[in-house]
């Protein structure tokens, strides 16, 4: 069983080996900024995947790139500022807010705005709604029967 | 009144249904008629200077800075001998020297050797060529793959950038015009 769950496991691990490079770091804080920096930034080839996860060559040059960026001393906003100047804001993730990405900042908000609305509206329309009128002598009657008749 | 408003209601989702489906439909019919491109990146250099370089020139040994390439409208073309657009583009590059048009080429992540053999067998349209073996300055340009045509102006201001390889109606559409207005601005 354990055997079994063991292979399982290894087959599922398999096929994420992804890009494997080697890259050494001086200190631990370098590497640590190498990775939180590779989620950040976006592969401009392949459009929906992070530096991380791609395995187009330009991410293979970006990666490089950013390992020699960070050990020439550069901070995360510069490093930033070196990736948008060659690709434009399309490779970050978190984007700076401006005429183009309006909507991809704002409709997410607008979007909740609208649920809490509904949901609001919701909300009172059941509470104004009228409780079931009380039942009358005759139907109150064949409740009870229909109770009894049942033998739980 | 009351009754008939509910019964609108009723079709509310419908009707938003209808209104993304036909939103949906014409922004599918743009992207099959080339009109739009969602995956399309406008180049961050566009109305900038060519990046600053220094690099090897082929098919000869010497070299060449971004200062070369400044004084007359030209096109840009980053190829290499291991894209199979490029091959298929190369004749229509061969085509556009010929009517003129002066085009740089810049050699990215190749082999000179190879890069060599493609000019001397095939025909070289440029009117120089600088290898970019680490692909830097394609880093610097923004180039995420070959082919990729830049304008630059007579200032070497970068016009226009096109990824994928050139042909007629692609020079037609993206390219004649800005040429025209360009040599416009020259004169």
């Amino acid at each position: 069983m354990m055997r079994g769950l063991g292979l399982l496991i290894l087959l599922l691990v398999l096929p994420v080996h992804a890009a494997i490079e080697t890259f050494v770091f001086d200190n631990e804080v370098l590497e640590r900024r190498y990775r939180a920096m590779l989620g950040e930034l976006r592969c401009p080839k392949c459009q929906n995947q992070s530096l991380h996860d791609s395995d187009a060559p330009i991410a293979t040059d970006l990666r490089r790139e950013l390992h020699r960026l960070l050990h020439e001393g550069y901070s995360d906003r510069e490093i930033h500022e070196f990736m948008v100047a060659r690709y434009g804001d399309f490779v970050l993730y978190r984007p700076p807010l401006n005429r183009t990405t309006l909507a991809l900042w704002g409709l997410p908000p607008l979007l909740l705005m609208v649920g809490l609305f509904v949901v609001w509206r919701l909300s009172r329309l059941n509470a104004t709604e009228e409780p079931p009128a009380p039942l009358d002598e005759a139907r109150r009657r064949r409740l009870d029967k229909l109770f009894e008749d049942d033998p739980q | 009144m009351s009754q008939a408003l509910s019964r609108l209601r009723l079709f509310l989702p419908l009707l938003i249904f209808v209104l993304l489906a036909m939103f949906f439909v014409v922004v599918q019919k743009r992207i099959q008629s080339g009109d739009y491109d969602p995956a399309a990146l406008p180049s961050a250099l566009l109305d900038r200077p060519l990046p600053a370089f220094d690099l090897r020139t082929l098919p000869d040994e010497g070299r060449m800075t971004h200062a070369d390439w400044r004084g007359e409208v030209a096109l840009i073309n980053v190829w290499a001998t291991w894209c199979p657009s490029c091959h298929a583009e190369h004749p229509y590059l061969m085509t556009l020297q010929a009517r003129g048009i002066v085009i740089h080429g810049v050699n990215y992540k190749d082999d000179d050797a190879l890069a060599r053999q493609w000019l001397e067998r095939r025909g070289n349209p440029y009117r120089s060529v600088v290898a970019d073996p680490e692909g830097r300055l394609g880093l610097d340009l923004g180039v995420t793959g070959a082919p990729e045509t830049y304008v630059i102006d007579a200032e070497g201001r970068v016009r226009l950038r096109y990824q994928g390889p050139l042909d007629e109606f692609v020079w037609a559409e993206h390219f004649e015009p800005l040429l025209l207005r360009l040599q416009g601005e020259a004169g």
